[in-house]
């Protein structure tokens, strides 16, 4: 027996849905600054396993030269994407929704238990609820990356008038760093969460956006 | 994005199986509807979106960036401005911290520095004749040494050791009627080919200095010998290297990169 379940307030949809255009700004604007001074690798003494980016990164997308229309974008938008983050957190605190959000004591078994049984480790179903412990971990995580990127943005653009900030961060340069961990850990985000979303289907991807799901009751119930 | 509908009502205990089939149906026309008005509203907002992110990248350029973006900077400026205080203090470091010092910029430092160098300091209320001051002169204000971070805009930066004089002292003693903090000063290399604006209430913060000195030595033709402007208050592009000419305004003077598309207030 099939009935409509409503899944995702609407709220919360246009949160999730503006949000991501902004993201998007940010880090694309954010790129465009960067490469002006693009120092961060991974490596071992003078050997380069990985640079952030080699040279055809930066030509296949014309990311080059833009430092100043960067700063532009990014310093306008950066209060948008900070008021959609806020509104987002205060809606899910007002409405009671933080409670399928943030992981309780159970979460992080059951976080164990679905990225086991995802990687095909275990045949043990995760429970179907809104949200399972991983995924609370990882819409917290992201919201919590998402606040990140505002307090050492803030500590890197003010770091004389949030010194105090850029301090506890560990100085200007660290902050610098930790900004563009946080990039990373997006774009991580970004590819295990479409990946989840194609693999969960329509039914769920349609409910982000029009808030319902088709659910099938079993027979007898 | 989709209406909220009423709740279809519950579906009665034990319904046979033709009645099953024909409210799945139901509950999957119901879900088609939604789903239609849920996609058009999105499409709608995404393409307004797209649309909205069209328009302000065409924009006209108002010194060298997207007009409305460049009201965002001026909106953040003043914002910024408001924010400001003179007793928050750009982090000081050790002996221990100071790096070597990184050259980027070298408009207007093209030929050594002139001998006969004299600072020109005009737009002073009330002064006739703008005034010609001599190393002497600057050097006669209480020295102050400072270690801190220039920030470049680029992105990179360096702890340096700076020596030379405040500017709040140069203002007190050779310009004393300027003190307004919405005024503004105006610096400019000897010939005038790189030129930056400042907001008063920067100039007048006790870490902005002039400064003859960087690292215990006297200041390098490239690094803007024989005086320059340091301040860990602004972006290494404010930081003035060979001050030619000091001039006070009450109108925001000409600043060289805010005419390329960058902040004009380039402040921490």
């Amino acid at each position: 027996m099939k009935r409509l379940e409503s899944k995702h307030p609407r709220a919360i949809r246009w949160f999730h849905w503006i949000n991501f255009p902004l993201l998007a700004i940010m880090i694309w604007s954010g790129l465009w600054i960067y490469w002006a001074n693009d120092v961060y690798r991974v490596g071992l003494g003078s050997f380069t396993f990985v640079h952030f980016f080699p040279d055809w990164f930066y030509k296949a997308f014309h990311l080059g030269f833009r430092l100043a229309e960067g700063m532009a974008w990014h310093f306008a938008f950066a209060w948008l994407f900070a008021m959609n983050g806020a509104a987002y957190v205060t809606y899910t605190v007002v409405s009671g929704e933080w409670r399928y959000l943030v992981p309780n004591r159970h979460s992080l078994r059951e976080a164990i238990q679905v990225t086991l049984y995802d990687l095909h480790l275990t045949k043990t179903q995760p429970p179907r609820r809104k949200f399972n412990g991983a995924q609370q971990f990882a819409y917290t995580g992201i919201t919590l990356m998402g606040a990140g990127s505002l307090v050492t943005g803030l500590a890197i653009w003010k770091s004389v008038q949030f010194g105090w900030l850029t301090w506890l961060l560990g100085g200007y340069t660290a902050a610098r760093v930790e900004h563009f961990l946080l990039v990373l850990g997006f774009v991580g985000f970004f590819v295990v969460h479409i990946a989840q979303v194609i693999r969960a289907g329509w039914n769920n991807f349609r409910s982000m956006v029009t808030g319902y799901e088709i659910v099938s009751d079993e027979a007898g119930q | 994005m989709s209406e909220m509908e009423p709740k279809a009502p519950p579906e009665p205990e034990g319904a046979s199986a033709p009645q099953e089939a024909h409210d799945d149906r139901a509950v999957e026309r119901e879900m088609a509807r939604k789903t239609r008005r849920s996609f058009l509203v999105g499409g709608i907002a995404a393409l307004a979106g797209t649309g909205a992110w069209a328009w302000l990248d065409s924009r006209r350029p108002d010194d060298g960036v997207q007009w409305p973006l460049r009201l965002g900077l001026r909106a953040n400026e003043q914002f910024w401005r408001d924010y400001f205080s003179r007793t928050r203090l750009a982090q000081t470091f050790g002996p221990n911290d100071v790096e070597s010092p990184r050259q980027n910029g070298n408009i207007g430092l093209e030929d050594d520095p002139d001998p006969q160098w004299k600072l020109i300091v005009d737009g002073i209320t009330g002064a006739e004749e703008p005034l010609s001051l001599s190393m002497a002169d600057i050097q006669a204000l209480p020295k102050i040494e400072m270690i801190t971070e220039l920030k470049c805009i680029e992105g990179w930066s360096r702890i340096l050791k700076w020596g030379g004089v405040r500017f709040q002292d140069f203002v007190a003693k050779y310009a004393a009627s300027q003190t307004d903090p919405n005024s503004y000063v105006g610096l400019e290399t000897p010939e005038r080919d790189y030129y930056v604006g400042l907001d008063m209430a920067s100039v007048l913060h006790p870490q902005t200095l002039l400064c003859y000195e960087m690292n215990g030595e006297p200041l390098a033709s490239e690094h803007g010998a024989p005086l320059r402007l340091v301040t860990p208050l602004k972006y290494g592009i404010k930081n003035l290297k060979r001050i030619g000419r000091i001039a006070f305004s009450n109108a925001r003077p000409p600043d060289y990169w805010a005419e390329r598309g960058y902040d004009y207030y380039a402040g921490f």
